[in-house]
């Protein structure tokens, strides 16, 4: 079997996975996809384990089935998020709203439908992974807040606040062009690397999610402004 | 007589006052069973009633006649000869004079005037006496000779030594009353033969026979209205239960299963409530068992779609590796890669249409609507699409009227509707052009997809919406469609309250139209398109190829319109798009 390089799209992008899935098939046929990549793969078939096994292999990302047993993908997510912002891609068999929904509500960044074809995960994967990559020194400023782009920071008063990777990087999207109204669609290629339409309730979560963290009043984003009809713009500074 | 007279005058009234009428008797007398029949029976009970009544009314005045001509014979008779005999007994040779006093005399004794008993007297010549010796005629009151009938006078000269009776009018105190006249001859001496008559007015008879009359009137009217009362006490007691019962059938009919009847007793209508009862019952159950049947059967589904997902999606990753890899197999076994992989894209889309069908048997899918520019959903649909056109040798044209068709729609699952029409004219179009035409009006917005293929055999049109339905068994299937899209966007327009339809004539194409309601809560009064474009598609051939095909609205259009229509079909024509 001829080994695709890893060099074939774009950069080499090189990290752990822990895939946290039960059917063992999938779990090994995914492994073989990510190996062929380039990637170290960590496995755990069981939610209960999945967080000491998390602990353990300190991976980059994870890809978690969202049906498990001892503990559901929901709770597990939950738990990881609680001590890590490492990227949670979730695999589900759902499509229904709710489920998509409690999913990213839990904390999950993005989220992959079965039957899924491998270039469409490994784009998810490339996409959660590929930042980090040595940034350029830069500093934006955004509302009252300071964003370090290269230290991974932001700053309120010289307070840092705890983003997840996903959200630094929506923050910083939108505070590099304050000028721009940024349509979800535009927000799902730049920060979730999708090239084709994607689900825009992924968009509406995450920006929550962020004015949770950083707006004054969640409820009267100054930070984080909706356009209605369009998308979401960064406030007057 | 006054009896019929007045029922005539009741059964008229009645009669007018129901056909005159106003439409609130005749919706009562529609609508209402205890109306009915309470105006039937009153209406019987008067026939009866006056009918018994002037037969009893009749007979009683009859035998008060008869009785009063009885006395008064008897009566007349024992004075007449009293009379005669007072005459009998005087001198043969006594003046006019006397003896005009003495009938004067006579008759004032017979007469009577008490109030109840009146009789009053008159003696007068018989008409063939033509004795010289004459006695005037002889009257005690205003009552007199010239109410005796001429034809009573003619009977009591030609036959002598009977009595003679007749009912005749008399004016008594200016009032008009019958009275029995009784005329007898007498013979007085010298003067030779005169009539003695006797008058007796039937006052007290005509008052009898009017209060008898009133009393049968009032007797009768209480009697029919009683009998109304009774008709619709008694029909309530047999409508209210059925007006109960209809109103339970109705709430049953409108879903509420747990609703009975109440049923009391062992009468007809208990037996009726029962059987409801038992019907309900049974309905509920068999509706129960269905639905349960029904839920389990959409759970399998669901859970069906849902389990094969997992295997398939390493069915599909290992695929893929494959798939990439096939330069380095031999030919069969590239193909092989290849062949599988295009039957798991296929498979896919099957799971995928078979658990969104599922959804909406559940009643799971819901709308999120947003207004929406319904000529972007196409631009985009058309633009996706136009590779798989240009393989099949198809060109697709857009007519849009100007400015924005904005309706508002959940635009996912519109653009999935257009995806399947267009796909569906893609194929079944022979490589023919399409058209996809949009159009609006105050309700609605519309696109119709017309193709030029082989089109629909008559009947076709309402079958192409069930489930896996193919036109034609034996045609191969190219595109790769699952057999649900149409189906699948059937449901999504009913999601919509849209309407979907489809029309198609053998060898003519086929055309479907896609109507949905502007607002989320209106109505469709009318669709801006029309289904059937033959009409329009023949004055095309008369005017040539090079005008391009109009599409005028199916309501005549309020001044502006048509002309918006016929403007916008220029520069569509002009835009045939192929992206």
């Amino acid at each position: 079997m001829a080994v695709r390089g890893a060099a074939t799209e774009g950069a080499v992008v090189r990290g752990r996975v822990l895939v946290v899935d039960d059917d063992l098939a999938l779990a090994e046929m995914l492994g073989i996809v990510l190996r062929n990549e380039g990637l170290e793969v960590a496995h755990c078939a069981d939610g209960s384990e999945a967080l000491a096994i998390f602990r353990e292999s300190r991976p980059d990302l994870v890809l978690l089935d969202v049906m498990l047993p001892g503990l559901d993908g929901m709770e597990v997510c939950r738990r990881i998020r609680g001590e890590s912002g490492v990227p949670i891609v979730m695999l589900t068999a759902r499509t229904d709203t709710v489920d998509v929904v409690v999913g990213l509500e839990s904390g999950a960044d993005d989220y992959v439908v079965k039957p899924f074809k491998p270039q469409e995960l490994i784009a998810r994967v490339r996409a959660r992974l590929r930042r980090g990559d040595e940034p350029a020194p830069e500093r934006l400023t955004i509302g009252d807040l300071e964003i370090d782009v290269a230290g991974h920071s932001v700053r309120r008063d010289g307070v840092a606040l705890s983003l997840t990777p996903l959200e630094f990087d929506l923050l910083v999207a939108l505070a590099r062009k304050p000028w721009q109204v940024f349509t979800r669609e535009l927000l799902l290629e730049q920060v979730w690397g999708y090239r084709h339409a994607g689900d825009t309730r992924l968009v509406n979560v995450h920006v929550q999610r962020l004015r949770s963290k950083i707006e004054h009043d969640p409820e009267r984003p100054e930070i984080v402004v909706t356009v209605r009809g369009v998308g979401y713009k960064a406030g007057p500074a | 007589m006054a009896a019929r007279a007045v029922a005539r005058g009741l059964a008229e009234r009645a009669g007018s006052a129901l056909r005159g009428g106003s439409r609130r008797l005749r919706h009562l007398w529609r609508a209402s069973l205890a109306f009915r029949v309470v105006v039937v029976t009153m209406l019987l009970g008067l026939l009866v009633l006056s009918a018994v009544g002037t037969y009893l009314y009749g007979s009683i005045a009859q035998g008060l006649v008869d009785g009063r001509q009885k006395i008064a014979a008897d009566d007349s008779l024992v004075l007449a000869r009293d009379a005669q005999r007072q005459f009998d007994a005087t001198d043969k040779t006594e003046s006019v004079a006397t003896l005009t006093q003495m009938a004067t005399d006579l008759a004032k004794g017979y007469t009577q005037n008490a109030r109840s008993e009146r009789r009053y007297v008159v003696i007068t010549r018989a008409d063939s006496n033509s004795r010289p010796f004459v006695i005037p005629p002889v009257e005690t009151s205003s009552v007199g000779l010239r109410y005796i009938p001429a034809t009573l006078r003619q009977a009591v000269s030609t036959a002598p030594g009977r009595q003679h009776l007749q009912v005749a009018t008399v004016t008594e105190n200016g009032d008009e009353v019958s009275a029995v006249i009784v005329g007898q001859p007498i013979e007085i001496p010298v003067a030779g033969t005169y009539g003695i008559y006797f008058i007796y007015p039937m006052q007290r008879e005509r008052e009898i026979i009017s209060l008898i009359g009133q009393t049968f009137l009032l007797g009768g009217a209480a009697l029919i209205v009683l009998i109304g009362i009774i008709a619709f006490v008694v029909t309530r007691l047999v409508a209210d239960p059925v007006r109960r019962a209809a109103r339970v059938a109705e709430r049953f009919a409108d879903g509420h299963l747990g609703e009975r009847m109440r049923a009391k007793g062992e009468d007809d209508l208990a037996r009726l409530g029962n059987s409801f009862n038992a019907m309900a019952t049974s309905i509920q159950q068999q509706i129960a068992q269905l639905e349960n049947l029904s839920r389990v059967q959409q759970r399998f589904v669901s859970d069906v779609s849902h389990e094969l997902r997992t295997p398939l999606t390493t069915i599909r990753m290992a695929g893929e590796l494959i798939h990439d890899a096939r330069s380095s197999f031999d030919p069969a076994v590239a193909r092989s890669a290849e062949l599988l992989r295009g039957e798991l894209d296929r498979f896919e889309s099957l799971l995928s249409d078979l658990l969104e069908i599922s959804r909406f048997d559940a009643g799971a899918a819901s709308l999120e609507v947003e207004a929406t520019d319904l000529g972007a959903c196409v631009d985009r649909v058309v633009a996706s699409l136009a590779p798989l056109a240009e393989r099949r040798g198809s060109t697709i044209a857009v007519r849009e009227p100007p400015g924005l068709v904005v309706a508002e729609m959940d635009s996912r699952r519109i653009e999935r509707i257009l995806r399947n029409l267009v796909s569906n004219a893609i194929e079944h179009g022979d490589g023919r052009p399409i058209e996809v035409s949009l159009g609006s009006n105050d309700s609605a917005v519309a696109v119709t997809v017309r193709d030029h293929g082989v089109g629909l055999r008559p009947g076709e049109a309402a079958l192409v919406f069930t489930r896996f339905w193919r036109a034609d068994p034996a045609r191969a299937r190219t595109t790769g469609g699952t057999g649900l899209g149409l189906a699948i966007s059937l449901e999504d327009a009913r999601l919509h309250a849209g309407r979907l339809e489809a029309w198609g004539a053998p060898g003519e194409g086929s055309c479907f139209r896609l109507t949905l309601p502007r607002h989320a809560e209106g109505a469709i009064v009318s669709s801006p398109l029309p289904l059937n474009p033959l009409g329009a598609a023949r004055s095309d051939h008369r005017l040539g190829p090079a005008s391009p095909p109009r599409t005028s609205p199916p309501d005549p259009p309020p001044g502006g319109r048509a002309a918006t229509v016929g403007s916008a079909t220029a520069p569509a024509a002009a835009a045939d798009r192929q992206p």
